[in-house]
């Protein structure tokens, strides 16, 4: 029988939760590394057992852990992400030059086909790979040094958050920054160019420029490579060739800010957000906690709730935090800032907590087991 | 003569917070053999050539410097400012006082 392995993220160190396929019954493992933030924890789709970790505090800087056995044991891998040559400066908030300075890694991007190779996202915000299974890292420099004078870090600082590595076209890799934008690489991380075109941010100076909007996270089904979903600070959008164009699909959400999108493992068309009431107040609107599907590619939204508190709730929903297992209905997982893990096994038409109080939930990553 | 010149090698008591003992998988203090200068960069070169799994935890991978929320004590004095190649109390360069590493107090 199959089963699945939650991966959890915290504030206070990784949660790993099982069950068998009729995801009923939960064990929790952890926590590991304890009382340290793991930004990520993320398994090999070539080697399930294979997991990394990006472990971190601000007194001690930034470790990578990696297992062979599922979680069950770690050793630290290499921390040196070190940037290429000199780094030179980002954009701070006063538009004055600010010197790169690395500070963690947020998210983890395995290979598809290679268990030994893995990307990591930086703040500030650069890609790193690694060929030997973490041992050591070496930056894709071509995305800072061609693009990074005029970025500048969000609100929860310059992070390269997202990863996409398309299925078919192995030289293709998306990226995306907090506050910069969607980047794009044909050439296996040689070259970039941005990828915002039809991205419209009203609070910003320019607000259709080429670079600057704050994008919160991407999602792509891989069937379907050349489409992409992103839940940006204002708006979810849509892009169907391969992040070239994009266009708004917010429709009827009852909001326009949130942080975390996924796609259903087997309906390509059906999205899953999580709206938050606004970017000056990061919780659900009305204390009410509701996933949002789409079965129509966006436009149009329907509130899945059943089993999610439906008052007094003013948690949030961090970028990371939603995954979705590949079996078959569909099982959708997502954490909150206040320590729940949420699963529904049935494509999210009801949920149930998984576990209530851990630390607050940074990363969910779902392993779906042979 | 000062412990700790010359080629000679002095043995310093080296004491980590808790995260770092895990990190570096000890318990209670690490007991190091210096060569040369018994300085804050001997110390802690010696003590990441031991334990490479603390590099970059307590100074920065390039710059060598401090991480800004760490602090080294030693003999009741903070050496958290001190220059990294001035030599050591001369209770640590014997061994009588450890040099410690400690996380700042931050976080409220």
């Amino acid at each position: 029988m199959s089963g699945i392995r939650v991966l959890v993220g915290t504030r206070k160190g990784a949660f790993i939760l099982t069950s068998d396929g009729s995801r009923r019954d939960w064990s929790v493992s952890g926590p590991h590394f304890g009382g340290w933030e793991i930004y990520h924890v993320a398994g090999s789709p070539a080697d399930p057992d294979r997991l990394f970790a990006s472990q971190s505090t601000g007194w001690f800087g930034q470790l990578v852990q990696r297992s062979d056995d599922g979680g069950a044991s770690w050793r630290q891998v290499s921390n040196d992400f070190s940037y290429v040559g000199d780094p030179g400066s980002h954009q701070w908030f006063d538009g004055t030059p600010k010197p790169f300075e690395f500070k963690r890694i947020w998210h983890l991007e395995p290979s598809r086909f290679d268990p030994d190779v893995v990307y990591a996202g930086a703040e500030d915000a650069a890609l790193f790979r690694s060929g030997d299974g973490g041992a050591s890292w070496q930056e894709l420099d071509g995305l800072r040094e061609q693009h990074s004078a005029a970025w500048q870090p969000g609100a929860g600082g310059m992070c390269l958050h997202s990863i996409l590595l398309d299925p078919e076209e192995a030289g293709r890799i998306l990226v995306a920054i907090s506050a910069a934008g969607v980047f794009r690489s044909d050439d296996a991380g040689a070259t970039w160019r941005p990828a915002n075109k039809g991205l419209h941010s009203g609070q910003i100076p320019e607000p259709e420029a080429p670079v600057g909007h704050c994008v919160h996270h991407l999602a792509m089904h891989p069937s379907r490579p050349d489409t992409i979903f992103m839940q940006k600070h204002w708006d979810v959008m849509r892009s169907d060739d391969g992040g070239e164009s994009w266009r708004e699909v917010s429709g009827d959400l009852p909001t326009d800010f949130g942080f975390a999108i996924d796609v259903h493992a087997h309906e390509p068309e059906t999205v899953y957000v999580v709206p938050i009431t606004s970017d000056e107040q990061h919780y659900p609107l009305d204390g009410r906690l509701q996933v949002f599907r789409s079965r129509t590619g966006g436009e149009e939204w329907e509130p899945l709730g059943k089993g999610l508190p439906e008052r007094d709730c003013y948690v949030d929903v961090l970028r990371d935090a939603m995954d979705v297992d590949s079996l078959d209905p569909c099982g959708i997982y997502f954490g909150t800032t206040g320590g729940q893990v949420y699963g529904s096994a049935d494509e999210g038409d009801s949920w149930t907590p998984i576990v209530r109080d851990l630390p607050s939930v940074l990363s969910v990553e779902v392993q779906t087991l042979p | 003569m000062s412990a700790g010149t010359k080629a000679e090698a002095t043995r310093v008591r080296v004491v980590l917070p808790g995260h770092l003992r895990v990190v570096a998988r000890i318990e209670g203090e690490v007991v190091l053999e210096v060569r040369g200068a018994c300085t804050q960069r001997s110390v802690l070169d010696a003590l990441e050539s031991l334990h490479p799994d603390l590099a970059g935890t307590i100074r920065d991978r390039t710059t060598e410097r401090r991480r800004a929320f760490v602090r080294f004590f030693a003999c009741g004095e903070d050496l958290s400012h001190d220059d990294p190649d001035a030599e050591l109390p001369d209770a640590v360069r014997r061994g009588r006082e450890p040099f410690v590493v400690l996380g700042a107090m931050a976080g409220g």
